[in-house]
């Protein structure tokens, strides 16, 4: 995983409340067994209109984009967050996200970043005309007009990401306590094992 | 003494195996359902890494996603192939990743294939006061019978599959009590339905909803799944229903489920689960059975309900600027003018199926109302989706299929089908579709499809007459 500190460039002002799993990356986009390639996929209704954002020459290769309330609802494809990764997207701003999407955001590299409405409808407006920069190890986001809005995350998140690590191998260092707790239900509840068959 | 605890705190106390300094913790999972979409890229990544499934025991897969659901043998009994050749890939893939990692598996043309949502709780493998993972959103649905039971991408996929255990934060809790009794013909559909259009699509975000009340308590288990299989369309992480005796008949038996003594040890510890005198959630919301009707769906998200008896509605009623503008978009894409009766709006398609509605008791309700009627000549396509191959063969040996082909719909083999539209199974484009599933999102049945979620006595109504329909008048 890419790890992710500073990234500055135009914004695509999406805005949409609500944006669904299915909005995008619709299910048709899921036959696959391989992780990469979802950006031609990436709302894929939406840029059926000519005018869309992520196919206008302005927004080309934009590395953040700003989102409406409950971002990435519905489906849990991860495949939302490697579509958005493969638009070369790295941070997303909204006031919130699904549960599931921000968790699939960070692990592949994305920063689910949570400002509040009043802060995302004014980086809505400068997305219009101007780049916005964000700074993940200040927690900032500022743009060239002097806004400047704090945000929080998860330190863990924030670890994640400034590292580019994997969870697997620091969940492996665990080992000794997961293996404690196994024995712990093997001897004391060990109908929770299903049966052999 | 120790503190009053709810039903989702006494279970992730049981499984926490670690706790972090700011608060996260790892959590061990007791059962991995694993389906073919979401993966193939968790064993690559495996592979790759030359990792091994941590516990295979605990693990079951089954395809049901992109299966088409049409005759799988031919009449000679052999497997049929697969014509897409995306979906056959995604489902090879499962068949031969599932053996190499020692995974149990249960081959599409089993008896004991379906929906993995369905699945779970039929075979007992699905367990109250477990924690269930699936890389499918819908993993709510096991909270019905009292399991923290979540859906999970693809990375949490691998991650279990490599540790057995998820790095989560605790979530909030919240309380949604249905009390007194519903009236004639409101299924469990109808409850979510209408518990959905109160909290809203986002209400339950960073909550795990306990569904408490009375007319929770009454509703039998494939009831339950219905609302707990929603809890996501209200934003929720999880849903959960406390196990009571009802819970405990049903998953006796059943071939994963503990035997003999382990039983008694089981049923104790469960009984310990329910939620203490005293524990308070985070948010409570209570919400009077009596209030709910027949329940129908009129925009793009899960929170646009309305009584069947209600009109569409008009998008400058909604207080919040962004609701009136997400509305008539809505309204747009579903070619639906404010102040039309849904009662007269036609449908051409009707889809009972998805784990939401595809149990036995959900054919019955079906098949109640279709019984010597037909369907009516504008609706083109109607088919019925059992969830899995079992409840396919207890509807035969009740006779179901024939009072649904009699009717003129298709009876079809086990899967997701139309729910998601990546089998063949899918809504053309500006038509209409009374469907029992649970997303009415754009696109979802279908680029263009529009949908309307209902129960699936309300389909079968909209089968008879062609227009979505109150169910009650086909009653009488
Ligand atoms: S039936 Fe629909 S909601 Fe349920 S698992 Fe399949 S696709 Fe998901």
């Amino acid at each position: 995983m890419n790890p992710l500190n500073q990234v500055e460039g135009r914004a695509i002002p999406l805005g949409l409340k609500n944006c669904d799993t299915d909005v995008i990356i619709p299910a048709h986009w899921l036959k696959t067994v391989s992780r990469e390639g979802l950006g031609k996929g990436a709302f894929e209704t939406l840029r059926t209109d000519p005018d869309n954002l992520f196919d206008s020459a302005e927004f080309q290769g934009s590395p953040i984009l700003i989102g409406g309330d409950n971002f990435g609802c519905g489906s849990s494809r991860e495949h939302a967050a490697w579509a958005i990764g493969d638009l070369g997207i790295r941070v997303v701003i909204a006031p919130s996200y699904s549960d599931i999407f921000s968790g699939n955001a960070v692990k592949n590299g994305i920063l689910p970043l949570v400002l509040p409405q009043e802060a995302v409808d004014r980086l809505m407006e400068v997305a219009q005309t101007d780049p916005i920069s964000v700074d993940l190890e200040a927690q900032t986001v500022t743009t060239p007009f002097q806004d400047r809005f704090r945000f929080e995350i998860d330190p863990f998140r924030k670890m994640c990401l400034l590292g580019g690590l994997d969870e697997i191998s620091i969940t492996e260092q665990s080992d000794a306590a997961i293996a404690a707790h196994e024995e712990k239900i093997s001897s004391n509840q060990p109908w929770m094992i299903p049966a052999a068959q | 003494m120790t503190k009053a605890r709810t039903l989702y705190e006494k279970i992730w106390d049981a499984h926490v195996v670690e706790q972090r300094p700011d608060g996260t913790c790892l959590i061990f999972i007791d059962r991995h359902l694993v389906h073919e979409v979401t993966s193939p890229q968790a064993f690559a990544g495996l592979r790759a890494a030359g990792r091994k499934v941590r516990r295979p025991d605990l693990t079951l897969a089954v395809p049901d996603h992109n299966v088409p659901t049409t005759a799988r043998r031919d009449a000679a009994g052999n497997k049929l192939p697969i014509t897409d050749a995306e979906s056959a890939a995604q489902l090879a893939a499962l068949a031969k990743n599932a053996p190499d990692f020692g995974i149990r598996y249960i081959e599409e043309t089993a008896l004991e294939q379906g929906i993995v949502h369905v699945v779970g709780p039929e075979q007992g493998f699905s367990l109250p006061g477990a924690t269930i993972v699936c890389g499918d959103s819908h993993t709510a649905c096991h909270g019905g019978i009292g399991a923290l039971a979540f859906g999970i991408g693809t990375s949490e996929v691998e991650h279990v599959l490599a540790t057995q255990t998820l790095l989560l934060q605790p979530a909030k809790t919240m309380e949604v009590r249905v009390e007194g009794e519903v009236g004639p013909a409101v299924s469990a559909k109808d409850i979510i339905l209408h518990i959905t259009g109160v909290i809203g699509a986002a209400g339950g975000t960073g909550h795990v909803i306990e569904y408490t009340g009375s007319a929770i308590r009454s509703l039998s288990i494939e009831g339950r799944l219905t609302i707990s299989n929603m809890a996501i369309e209200g934003g929720a992480r999880a849903g959960l229903i406390a196990p009571d005796d009802v819970t405990f008949a049903y998953l006796k038996d059943r071939p994963y489920a503990p035997k003999g003594d382990d039983w008694d040890a089981a049923v104790a510890y469960w009984k310990s689960l329910a939620t203490d005198a005293g524990a308070t959630y985070d948010k409570t919301v209570i919400i009077n059975a009596a209030d709910i009707a027949p329940s129908v769906t009129w925009g793009t998200s899960p929170e646009d309900v309305v009584p069947i008896t209600g009109m569409v509605p008009d998008p400058a009623s909604f207080a919040d600027p962004s609701k009136q503008i997400a509305a008539a978009k809505s309204l747009e894409y579903m070619g639906l003018t404010p102040g039309t009766k849904l009662s007269d709006v036609e449908v051409q398609n009707i889809f009972i199926g998805s784990c939401t509605n595809s149990r036995i008791e959900d054919m019955r309700a079906a098949a109640a109302i279709l019984k010597g009627r037909k369907k009516a000549d504008n609706v083109k396509w109607a088919i019925v989706v059992p969830g899995s191959g079992l409840v396919k063969a207890q509807a035969e040996a009740e006779g179901l299929d024939k009072i649904f082909i009699d009717a003129g719909l298709e009876w079809r083999e086990p899967g997701c089908s139309a729910c998601l539209a990546m089998n063949p199974d899918k809504v053309p484009a500006g038509e209409r579709c009374a469907s029992t599933s649970n997303r009415n999102f754009v696109g979802r049945q279908g680029p263009g499809a529009r949908t309307h979620l209902v129960s699936p006595a309300m389909a079968a109504a909209a089968a008879v007459t062609g227009k979505l329909t109150d169910v009650r008048e086909l009653m009488a």
